[in-house]
């Protein structure tokens, strides 16, 4: 059975791959970047199971096989509006006071 | 022996000249200049017909809105007679949410013409969707390699929203740490794959903007009689300055072209630890200045958006400046979309105040908002990552440590960038390239006056100030 943690052929999955080491990277670029692996993910179907961590295979949507460590079962999207910033919140009331206490005068 | 990157790099050549659809070297004419106007038209359609392979896209047409809440908000503030009428062209009504939909239809268009299975773009903007969304209907296949996440495998959540609304279109996506070896990977695909390099630089690309400014210059002359006097422009790559001034151009209209872009200065752009502390992730100078200075840095062997030839003015605004804007647009007008398309509109506020009220200053598009491309979400994000959030004069911000939110509007006030500098820069960038000891021919120095949009003498005085100065 496929969960969070294991995923069986045709589940949609994440996989990671590592596409450039810091020694193959480009050269210029700063510090900090080129320490760093190029790294990659991409979503596709299962090819076979693994677990998290597992190298697996997927076929992602344009029918590419790619090959990587299997980061994520069942993929989804977590990010939000937020919350309202104590900065913005009182935007709106401000500047509609603004406008009607504008045409009051402008209509006088 | 060649690294895997360096030996892809070095076929970059025959790669690209099968992925594009066309061969760029029949329109060279030296190391310098390249007949422009032939690239442009070398795919044969008229504005005409590009409208109409946008129309039977599903693209264009978008509504051109008043602001008068804005309007007389500014005229609130504004010295008397002063306060420009503000308008705006909505283009998150466009079908995957902004005008890249006008760029991305006339490349799929060519990609179906020439028989190409899929597409590839390298874009972590609205472009992604837009290439995602066209390349769905016309029954493509569609990869977008997408640079996402630092290191630490965190991602902006604009940048997450446009991954996410890319796969919900059935394209492929690609999520990359920081790199311009997106460039690398992008041709390893286009190799593998034989797909179509949609190039947010390719003449198809920069034509379908044309429509947006014709559709400005016809319906402003409906609505007030007259061409806008001033469109402003939120600039990034030069594709949306240049092909909205050339369609306005085309209608005959001689509207001053108002480039605008979020101040970046001082971040770097290949870095992995200043890649998440920005706010916004296009439209800002860490593209816009580079992109006008040499303009053929981009992913096409000459680059179709060109916005020296175009630009009257370049205005900069800050990061918290937009999100205030952001946020008086949906309480004041009902509006609520994302920050980046919302640059320009900061910057037209700053302008509307300083022009006549008989002015028109147009903003030309706008882009969808949601989850994770909203002010609130990118806001929060900022403070997570340690950027200091306040509320004060926004001159006083400094992009990668502070977001300065502006007490007033009248604290909304854009800055100059001076030209003269942006086409010395460009000169000196176009002789490097040309490469050492190149002497510019008479028909080089013509060209460079017309991409930077001088005069001959002008650039002679720069070319001989630059190897002076060598």
């Amino acid at each position: 059975m496929s969960d969070e943690f294991r995923c069986l052929p045709g589940d949609w999955v994440e996989v990671e791959y590592v596409l450039l080491q810091p020694a193959d990277r480009a050269t210029g670029l700063p510090e900090d970047t080129a320490a760093q692996p190029l790294r990659a993910w991409v979503k596709g179907f299962a090819l076979a199971d693994g677990m998290i961590g597992d190298e697996v295979e997927v076929e992602t949507m344009s029918g590419r096989h790619v090959r990587g460590h299997l980061s994520a079962t069942s993929p989804g999207y977590t990010h939000t509006f937020g919350t309202p910033p104590p900065e913005i919140v009182g935007i709106g009331r401000d500047l509609r006071v603004r406008v009607a206490e504008y045409r009051a005068k402008a209509g006088e | 022996m060649a690294t895997r990157y360096e030996a892809v790099m070095a076929r970059k050549g025959e790669i690209m000249k099968r992925a594009l659809g066309m061969d760029y070297a029949e329109f060279e004419w030296s190391p310098i200049a390249f007949d422009y106007e032939g690239m442009m038209g070398a795919h044969g359609y008229t504005l005409e017909q590009i409208r109409g392979i946008q129309r039977a896209a599903g693209v264009g047409g978008t509504p051109l809105l008043e602001l008068r809440n804005l309007t007389d908000l500014v005229r609130s503030y504004a010295e008397p007679g002063c306060g420009a009428r503000i308008f705006v062209k909505d283009e998150a009504a466009n079908m995957a949410g902004s005008f890249k939909d006008r760029r991305a239809s006339v490349s799929i268009h060519l990609a179906v013409e020439k028989g190409f299975a899929g597409v590839i773009a390298a874009t972590s903007g609205n472009y992604g969707a837009a290439v995602a969304s066209q390349a769905a209907r016309a029954g493509l296949a569609c990869i977008i390699c997408q640079e996402t996440f630092d290191s630490r495998h965190v991602g902006q959540p604009e940048i997450v929203e446009k991954s996410r609304i890319c796969e919900a279109f059935g394209a492929e996506v690609v999520q990359m740490t920081v790199g311009p070896e997106l460039f690398f990977h992008m041709l390893e695909l286009l190799e593998s794959t034989g797909y179509l390099s949609a190039s947010l630089y390719s003449p198809f690309g920069v034509s379908g903007i044309e429509s947006l400014g014709a559709e400005l210059a016809e319906e402003m002359t409906a609505l007030t009689g007259a061409p806008p006097t001033h469109v402003v422009v939120t600039h990034a790559g030069g594709g949306n300055t240049t092909g909205t001034a050339r369609g306005l151009r085309r209608l005959g209209a001689r509207t001053e072209i108002v480039s605008a872009s979020v101040d970046l200065s001082g971040l770097h752009m290949a870095s992995d630890t200043d890649f998440n502390r920005k706010s916004f992730t296009t439209g800002h100078t860490g593209f816009g200045v580079p992109f006008a200075t040499w303009p053929d840095r981009a992913d096409v062997p000459r680059n179709a958006a060109r916005s020296l030839r175009y630009m009257d003015r370049y205005l900069t605004v800050s990061q918290g400046e937009v999100f205030y804007v952001t946020e008086a647009l949906c309480k004041l007008e009902g509006l609520e979309r994302g920050p980046s398309g919302n640059t320009a509109m900061a910057a037209a506020m700053s302008l509307a105040r300083d022009l006549p009220g008989d002015a028109t200053v147009v903003v030309q598009e706008t882009e969808y908002t949601g989850a994770g491309k909203h002010h609130w979400a990118q806001l929060a994000f900022a403070r997570a990552q340690g950027i200091e959030v306040t509320l004060g004069d926004p001159a006083d911000s400094v992009p990668g440590a502070s977001i300065v939110i502006p007490e007033r509007p009248e604290q909304i006030r854009a800055t100059e960038v001076d030209l003269g500098k942006l086409h010395r820069s460009y000169v000196r960038n176009a002789l490097r390239h040309a490469g050492e000891g190149y002497a510019p021919t008479p028909e080089d120095i013509v060209f460079m006056a017309e991409d930077t949009n001088t005069s001959p003498a002008t650039i002679e005085e720069m070319v001989a100030g630059l190897s002076a100065g060598a």
